[in-house]
């Protein structure tokens, strides 16, 4: 472990108030991207406090003019891994999201709500829901989101179809199952998964 | 890999060359924005202010101790 204690005074006082200003500024993306990942708002805050303590503490790494959303995204995900690797989060989903009528599409009888879509998205692999959540949600191309995910442009657009064609899927079945992860083998699936996805090797191993 | 390149910062942009969005995908936006638009708690105010009393160096050696195992590819359990 490198001690760079030196290298953050090496940061004008402008570019240290620029970091706290981006930091900042990125603060509701944070929660938005956490809410996604582990469902419950104040599992999800807690973890958007634990990546503004490690940006801040890794402020000399990031390099000015470069996306802060990226770079704190990467943060938020890598303690993400490790946290539900922790078994800190089990899948569940936040009770609070509205049974707002998402949409009602003609030919339908069962509307689609948007926490019926919330819930579908708890029940996705993890790599594939934080590569829908990074496109699909956050507006970050296919590349950004690669970069965030440490793997290759393919694999992210391979994961956001899986993803997007199994939420199709469940939508249109209405087979939206209540708790994803009460089933401890499914959960040992995502863990196991998730080894898998903080190793880096989830690029070779699946599409 | 043929699939045109757009500029613009629109993530959804793989959807308009043939494949139509799903229905949900406006879904999807809005449950991120509607936390993103959410007020921030005061837990967040109040960290952001302690920030600058906190030094970089010295937080990343308390942080540094959970740092993400990366590489660390233990599959036992």
């Amino acid at each position: 472990m490198t001690d760079e204690r030196t290298s953050s005074d090496k940061r004008s006082a402008g570019e240290k108030s620029d970091f706290k200003r981006e930091l900042t500024a990125v603060v509701p993306h944070l929660r938005a991207f956490a809410r996604g990942l582990c469902g419950r708002p104040d599992l999800a805050d807690d973890l958007v406090q634990e990546t503004l303590l490690k940006a801040w503490a890794a402020q000399d790494r990031f390099e000015p003019g470069t996306s802060m959303r990226a770079w704190t995204f990467v943060i938020l995900r890598n303690a993400y891994l490790t946290d539900m690797r922790r078994n800190r989060f089990r899948g569940e989903y936040d009770e609070g999201v509205a049974e707002r009528i998402l949409t009602a599409p003609a030919g339908q009888e069962e509307p689609i709500h948007l926490s019926d879509l919330h819930r579908a998205l708890l029940t996705l692999p993890a790599e594939r829901r934080e590569a829908l959540l990074l496109v699909g949600a956050g507006g970050f191309s296919y590349e950004e989101a690669a970069a965030i995910c440490g793997c290759a442009v393919g694999t992210i657009k391979s994961r956001v179809g899986r993803a997007r064609a199994a939420l199709s899927e469940m939508l249109a079945n209405g087979a939206i199952p209540r708790r994803s992860t009460d089933d401890d083998v499914a959960h040992r699936a995502i863990l196991e998964e998730l080894d898998e996805v903080a190793a880096g090797n989830g690029v070779s191993s699946r599409g | 890999m043929a699939s045109n390149h757009r500029q613009d910062g629109d993530g959804t942009g793989g959807g308009n060359a043939g494949r139509r969005p799903p229905e949900w995908a406006d879904g999807l936006k809005q449950l991120y924005d509607s936390v993103v638009e959410e007020a921030l708690p005061d837990s967040f105010k109040d960290l952001l202010d302690k920030l600058d009393d906190i030094d970089p160096a010295r937080a990343r050696n308390a942080a540094g101790s959970e740092a993400p195992p990366q590489g660390r590819g233990t599959q036992g359990q």
